[in-house]
């Protein structure tokens, strides 16, 4: 491993520490006060330094220094993390991530704009702290040291003691016990009642099995005055010491107001990987200066100990790394997070949204459950998994035409394939699955700096970031995402004195929200601003020529004119919105994912964006149908209903329109077979089916077909790897017969039938 | 074939050589992934002429064009006679149709005629030189130029 890929590695895990820092610094800000938050943000910016010095990245240790120096105080609580204190710090965090990229990728971070921060930081650490201001300034790193360890923190409140082994080459015979005192745990109850006398020695099993002597002797001090002793005679010399072994045994006077249940009750988890014996002392007189060995080298617990754990031996060391043996994560370029409890969590994401700091800590602890693969395995794995189910469509097909179609032994077997394969695919899905936590947490930079470049007032509140979406959209979210957080903070949001005089907060909220439903996912960004200023809009569309001056809309209509192409609405185009790229474009590539996209807005309340998305782009649920002599698939998603035209129900409309009535209700009828070229006679409406799909603007159309085949799950074969893009054809798919069969790209066959034609986006017709 | 070549000086190289009508055409061997029999193609809609559809290749959707017509000639009439080359040109895979596949060829650059002066401009630009072998004439096209880089960016 040569030194490029150690950094690689260093940046990789930057990352994780930013995502962290950022996490933990936002908890902080709303009002999150368990110490352990601070620490691990703290931790984060540790990290990040100590790497960052070994690859000798100057500029990003020294800030980082400052940084930390400040955390130091948060955490010692010399400094209060008020919200001002955290939007500082937040910003820290943002300037760390980009001289942490700065380092990666080259390139800079402007100076001005460090030194503003290392100079708000310091002055938080000296100029408002009240107390200790020399303290903090320079001696954060010694302590930083130890608190970056996170197995020590939750025991910084015990004292090692040192524990002589000296002797342990010359004899092993002479071996004092050597009294060993609890006290300083510090819960001094008064000792009432009963009094044990505890010999515990642990077995090697005991250890394995991630028990801890140490735990254990501390829970036992929990339940009264607790003197334990260490017997150690049966300690080898060092060089017969097995590292894995067990040699110690404990000598426990326990006075407790507990009975023997209680106090047994603490082994209840060990009991079977070790010698335990418990008595009740008939002397039941609290002497508490009783140091003294209960059972001095008793027979019984010959067979061995565990050392102290504070003492560093080897037989501790290799003890405790098998006890608690941490799982180590891969680190590999390009790769994602395996959760084996991804479907799971997938089923409990809705539900759990409300609770996301409960989330963020379950998935801190669960870090030992995650392995990491590379991504190009997992795809091959998904490629595989569908071929296998395109094989199992195209044997059963096979089955049923043939001779033994009747044997009842072949269709139980294959209708259990069947099943067995749709597990398969489900869960090899569901690797992919990945929480749209990370996009969330990028966006509430995006909010920040938004927020700052229009001077108002932002908070982002986020809700179900653990909702699962395959990666390859979450890959493509982040655009879209991005554009119409902006998009909310500086359009959707007033100034912090308009928000005043209309009796709202000054800070504005926007809301971040992801969940599934039926199938999809479905993300909303809501903001509790003005909402659409209607009078405006249809005014701008207007005149601009979108619509017509008599054109009577209703308020949806009107919403819906914000993703017209050459639509912006900011009177005064601003930095971060407004630079050409409006809202059709948003639109456009969530169409693109098989997404549909649409706002609600109240006015003096907010407006709200409503995007659905499938939760993966490898396989849909079609409807297989036939158009002239072609099988074609139609996405279920975009179907409302299906019915058969009656004669009645077909108006002509000018020369050859034809429009159905539903419900009195009147669509266009689409002829499908037409408008792809497949026939040059129009269909007949009457020997047809008509498929009710949803268009664009929120109007529908009846998609014209010859007839249906049926329903079923196909996986999505993209037609540009070896060809091009075809107009109104979103991509191809592989039926149960082998056959290709293209899926319908109904926008585009909709659009197409108002347009006249689909685009002719074809260039090879223009080669030679 | 592999070993044979190994002995071979190093300007030689193997070209497949197959039939379209009464003529004959090769291409480098290197850029042919396989050879199959015809199956029935899945048409594109508003597709030019000569790309006849799509079909399975193990799970990948593979377009076939008809060389015949591409290079100007009468258009196939697709049978199970018919064979179809499966080709990578550039980082896509297509599927050539011919007649029949009828030699691989070993040749070294000397053998390879410049294309005489004749009226066709579309054959002229496809063919990349002409082979004398036994008495017959061998036009090597080249399928870079039939299928351009770059032209599904276009789309």
């Amino acid at each position: 491993m040569d030194m490029n890929e150690i950094k690689a590695i260093f940046f990789q895990e930057c990352e994780e520490q930013l995502a962290e820092l950022e996490t933990g610094l936002l908890a902080i800000n709303d009002g999150d006060d368990d110490p352990e938050t601070v620490n691990a943000v703290f931790r984060a910016v540790h990290s990040i330094k100590g790497g960052a010095g070994a690859f000798a990245l100057d500029d990003l240790v020294s800030f980082a220094h400052v940084f930390e120096t400040t955390l130091d105080c948060v955490r010692s609580k010399q400094l209060e993390p008020t919200r001002d204190v955290v939007k500082v710090l937040l910003k820290s965090a943002d300037v760390l991530a980009d001289l942490t990229n700065a380092a990666r990728d080259g390139g800079s971070v402007e100076k001005s704009r460090c030194e503003a921060l290392v100079a708000d930081l310091e002055a938080l650490a000296n100029g408002q702290v009240p107390v200790s201001d020399d303290a903090v300034a320079d001696e954060p790193a010694p302590e930083a040291e130890s608190k970056a360890e996170p197995a020590d923190d939750d025991e910084s409140d015990f004292k090692p003691v040192p524990v002589q082994f000296d002797d342990l080459q010359e004899s092993d015979a002479e071996f004092e016990p050597v009294p060993f005192s609890f006290d300083e745990f510090g819960t001094d109850q008064a000792p009432a009642g009963n009094r044990f006398k505890i010999a515990f020695k642990p077995k090697p099993d005991l250890y394995l099995k991630g028990n801890e002597t140490l735990l254990l002797l501390r829970e036992l001090d929990q339940l009264g005055t607790l003197e334990v002793d260490c017997d150690w005679s049966e300690l080898p010399a060092l060089d017969a010491l097995d590292p894995e072994g067990a040699y110690l045994t404990w000598n426990a006077t326990l006075t407790t107001a507990e009975d023997e249940d209680a106090v047994r009750s603490v082994f209840e988890f060990a009991e079977w990987d070790c010698e335990l014996e418990i008595t009740a002392d008939e002397d039941a007189a609290p002497t508490a200066g009783e140091a003294e060995p209960v059972e001095d080298g008793a027979p019984e617990t010959d067979e061995g100990a565990s050392p102290p754990e504070p003492a560093e031996t080897a037989a501790a060391d290799d003890a405790e790394d098998a006890a608690a043996a941490p799982v180590e994560t891969l680190e590999l370029p390009n790769v994602i997070e395996l959760q084996q409890a991804a479907n799971a969590n997938k089923q409990d994401a809705a539900e759990n949204t409300a609770a996301p700091k409960t989330q963020a800590r379950a998935s801190a602890t669960g870090a030992g459950s995650t392995i990491r693969v590379e991504l190009g395995r997992i795809d091959r794995l998904i490629n595989l998994v569908g071929e296998l189910v395109i094989n199992q469509a195209m044997l059963a097909q096979s089955v049923t035409e043939s001779a033994t179609a009747g044997s009842s032994a072949v269709t139980m077997g294959l209708e259990d394939l069947q099943q067995l394969t749709r597990e398969i695919q489900d869960s090899v899905m569901a690797i992919r699955a990945q929480p749209v936590k990370p996009i969330f947490q990028r966006m509430s930079r995006t909010v920040r700096e938004a927020a700052e470049m229009v001077g108002k007032n932002v908070r982002l509140v986020t809700e179900g970031e653990g909702t699962e979406v395959d990666k390859t959209v979450i890959d493509k979210l982040s655009e879209p995402l991005t554009h119409m957080i902006r998009n909310a903070v500086d359009h959707g949001l007033e100034t912090p004195e308009d928000r005043q005089a209309a009796g709202k907060p000054a800070e504005g909220i926007v809301k971040l929200s992801a969940k599934h439903r039926s199938g999809r996912i479905v993300l909303e960004i809501a903001d509790d601003g003005a909402g659409i200023d209607r009078e405006r809009v249809r005014q701008k569309a207007v005149d601009r020529g979108l619509i017509s001056a008599e054109a009577t809309l209703s308020d949806e209509e009107i919403d819906n004119l914000i993703f017209q192409p050459g639509f912006s609405t900011a009177e005064q185009l601003s930095d971060i919105s407004g630079r050409g790229v409006g809202m059709d474009v948003v639109k456009r590539s969530i169409q693109a994912l098989g997404g549909r996209v649409s706002i609600t807005s109240t006015p003096g309340k907010g407006s709200v964006f409503t995007m659905s998305l499938p939760l993966t782009l490898a396989v849909l649920d079609g409807m297989v149908v036939s158009v002239a002599d072609q099988t074609l698939v139609v996405p279920l998603t975009s179907i409302i209903e299906t019915l058969k035209p009656e004669n009645e129900h077909i108006h002509g409309f000018g020369a050859s329109g034809q429009l159905i009535s539903i419900r009195d209700s009147f669509k266009p009828l689409v002829d499908v077979g037409q408008i792809l070229n497949f026939s040059n006679a129009p269909t007949d409406p009457l020997a047809g089916v008509a498929l009710l799909v949803d268009s664009e603007d929120g109007g529908q159309s009846a998609l014209l077909v010859d007839a249906i085949q049926g329903q079923r799950q196909v996986v999505i074969k993209s037609l540009e790897a070896n060809y091009a893009n075809v107009p109104g054809i979103a991509a191809a798919t592989i039926l149960g017969d082998g056959q290709v069969a293209l899926i319908v790209d109904v926008e585009a066959v909709v659009s197409a039938s108002r347009n006249g034609a689909l685009k002719s986006e074809m260039s090879l017709a223009a080669v030679g | 074939m592999h070993q044979t070549s190994k002995n071979l000086a190093e300007d030689a190289r193997e070209l497949i050589a197959f039939r379209i009508g009464e003529q004959e055409f090769c291409v480098d061997i290197m850029s042919v992934r396989e050879i199959r029999g015809w199956t029935p193609a899945t048409a594109l809609p508003h597709s030019p002429g000569y790309v006849l559809g799509v079909i399975n290749l193990r799970g990948a959707v593979l377009p076939i064009v008809d060389l015949s017509s591409r290079l100007g000639m009468k258009e196939s009439d697709p049978s199970a006679r018919h064979v179809i080359i499966v080709a990578q040109v550039y980082q896509k895979v297509v599927g050539l149709l011919v007649d029949a596949v009828s030699d691989i060829l070993t040749v070294t650059d000397d053998n390879i005629q410049p294309t005489p002066e004749v009226s066709s401009e579309l054959d002229r630009s496809f063919a990349k030189g002409v082979l004398a072998i036994e008495g017959r004439m061998i036009c090597l096209i080249e399928l870079e130029s039939i299928f351009p880089e770059g032209e599904s960016e276009a789309a």
